[in-house]
């Protein structure tokens, strides 16, 4: 039993009136990719920021290699390599001086590997930063927080502004440094594709709590979508192994969690149901934190959340 | 060896890098001593975690398709399974009635399945009656 490299506690936070996050527990071992996912306004980067200590919780504790978030120090920090949404980069130097202003700051930096990425990227040394666009501005902060060799990778969003060559070379470039060092990774993002690639654990935030907290396989695994169209005014099933069930032109899609034989022959005996299959993680995130309809089952959800926190750590 | 996977798919990557392994050798595709790409080559060639690569590989190491020799890499037994014979046609067993299972719900005759059976063993080039224990056949 490894000590998790990141750990919240039944952390709240709310700004003025609006309570951002209502009690976040979740843990990220070593070696893992975790990927937080939400909606926008879900608290994501919320969380990040609390793990770094930009911002205090209310309520709960963060902590990052068992330190508390808000009692970082300078050796913490440099174990640590963070992307932030906005790209914060010094707006008088150039991509050359931001190079080697990171280099001086990290005792195991790459600067092979940092100026080859950014060559592959297209962009220049005597490139000045506020000249950059979004995306390069993206790729520039993503190298420099790689090439760090940090054993903890935290991102928001790294993938938003990049195009789409730019995002898978994006992905090899964690690839690479997952394989060479077993870097622990902490990202949000919208691009489940990308997820699905590189994921291994994923967290659904949803109204400030996590609503999924599960291995990607196990959630693979375990979890069926299928359509239903009832016959003769069947009953819509319902109970410990639907997940939800959402009403389509004719039927109803179901998601299913453990679904067990008897379930299955039910549904088949009362209505047409088509083959059952794992759904992707699009389908899923939609399913579950797409729009209210009639048939939400929240409580369901709590065993995909139970199941890893039983399984996992 | 020949190494694809479908990333949409919603099957686990780890277990697709497993199939795509049995199955090249099912196919005659990939000889056996065989050496298997790294874990960060064939992570990078795929565009997924090194960890699923790492997954795949205990998997197959662990049904007797792979041997990890240390420092060297993975290489391909050769032979089918490692696994008591008893236990490798339970499995079988297992397999076939999935399939049948699926099949029957599909609206397949008995008939049907037979004859699609066959065609997949042809695929493979299966010669009929050939023992079934790689280590006994090889040439």
């Amino acid at each position: 039993m490894n000590d998790p490299v990141v750990a919240f506690a039944g952390v709240q936070r709310w700004f003025g009136p609006h309570v951002v996050l209502r009690g976040l527990d979740f843990r990220v071992a070593k070696g893992q990719v975790y990927a937080l996912l939400g909606r926008n306004g879900a608290g994501k980067s919320t969380a990040l920021r609390i793990l770094l200590g930009f911002l205090a919780p209310h309520r709960g504790r963060a902590t990052v290699f068992g330190v508390d978030s808000t009692s970082l120090g300078p050796s913490e920090r440099a174990r640590i390599g963070y992307v932030g949404e906005e790209h914060r980069l010094y707006p008088t130097m150039t991509v050359g001086g931001a190079v080697a202003f990171e280099r001086g700051t990290r005792p195991g930096f790459r600067s092979d590997f940092a100026q080859a990425v950014l060559q592959r990227a297209g962009l220049r040394q005597n490139q000045l930063v506020p000249r950059l666009s979004r995306g390069q501005r993206a790729t520039l902060s993503l190298v420099l927080a790689v090439a760090g060799q940090p054993d903890l990778l935290v991102c928001d969003d790294p993938a938003l502004g990049l195009d789409v060559v730019m995002r898978r070379e994006f992905l090899d470039v964690l690839i690479d440094l997952l394989a060479d060092t077993g870097c622990t990774v902490l990202f949000s993002s919208h691009f489940l594709a990308d997820v699905e690639r590189i994921a291994d654990h994923v967290g659904f935030l949803h109204d400030g709590a996590l609503v999924v907290d599960a291995p990607l396989a196990e959630i693979q695994q375990r979890v069926l979508r299928t359509t239903w169209s009832p016959r003769g005014g069947a009953a819509v099933p319902s109970g410990p192994h639907v997940l939800r069930a959402t009403p389509r032109l004719s039927g109803h899609e179901l998601l299913l969690l453990d679904a067990p034989p008897a379930l299955l022959a039910q549904l088949r005996a009362t209505g047409d149901l088509l083959p059952p299959a794992p759904p992707s993680l699009e389908e899923l995130f939609v399913g579950l934190l797409g729009p209210e309809r009639p048939g939400i089952l929240a409580e369901p959800m709590d065993s995909l959340r139970a199941a890893s926190a039983a399984g996992g750590s | 060896m020949l190494i694809r996977i479908d990333a949409t798919s919603a099957e686990p990557l780890f277990e697709q890098v497993v199939f795509a392994v049995k199955s090249a050798v099912a196919r005659g595709a990939a000889e056996p001593g065989e050496k298997l790409p790294s874990v960060r080559e064939l992570a990078r060639d795929l565009g997924i975690n090194p960890n699923t690569v790492v997954r795949a590989y205990e998997v197959l190491e662990r049904d007797g398709v792979i041997v990890r020799r240390q420092g060297a890499g993975c290489f391909l037994t050769g032979s089918g399974s490692d696994l008591a014979a008893t236990e490798r046609r339970r499995q079988l067993q297992e397999l076939l009635l999935r399939a049948a299972t699926e099949a029957f719900h599909l609206g397949f005759t008995a008939a049907d399945i037979e004859k699609a059976l066959r065609q997949c063993l042809d695929q493979l080039e299966f010669a009929p009656n050939e023992a079934k224990d790689p280590k006994e056949k090889k040439a």
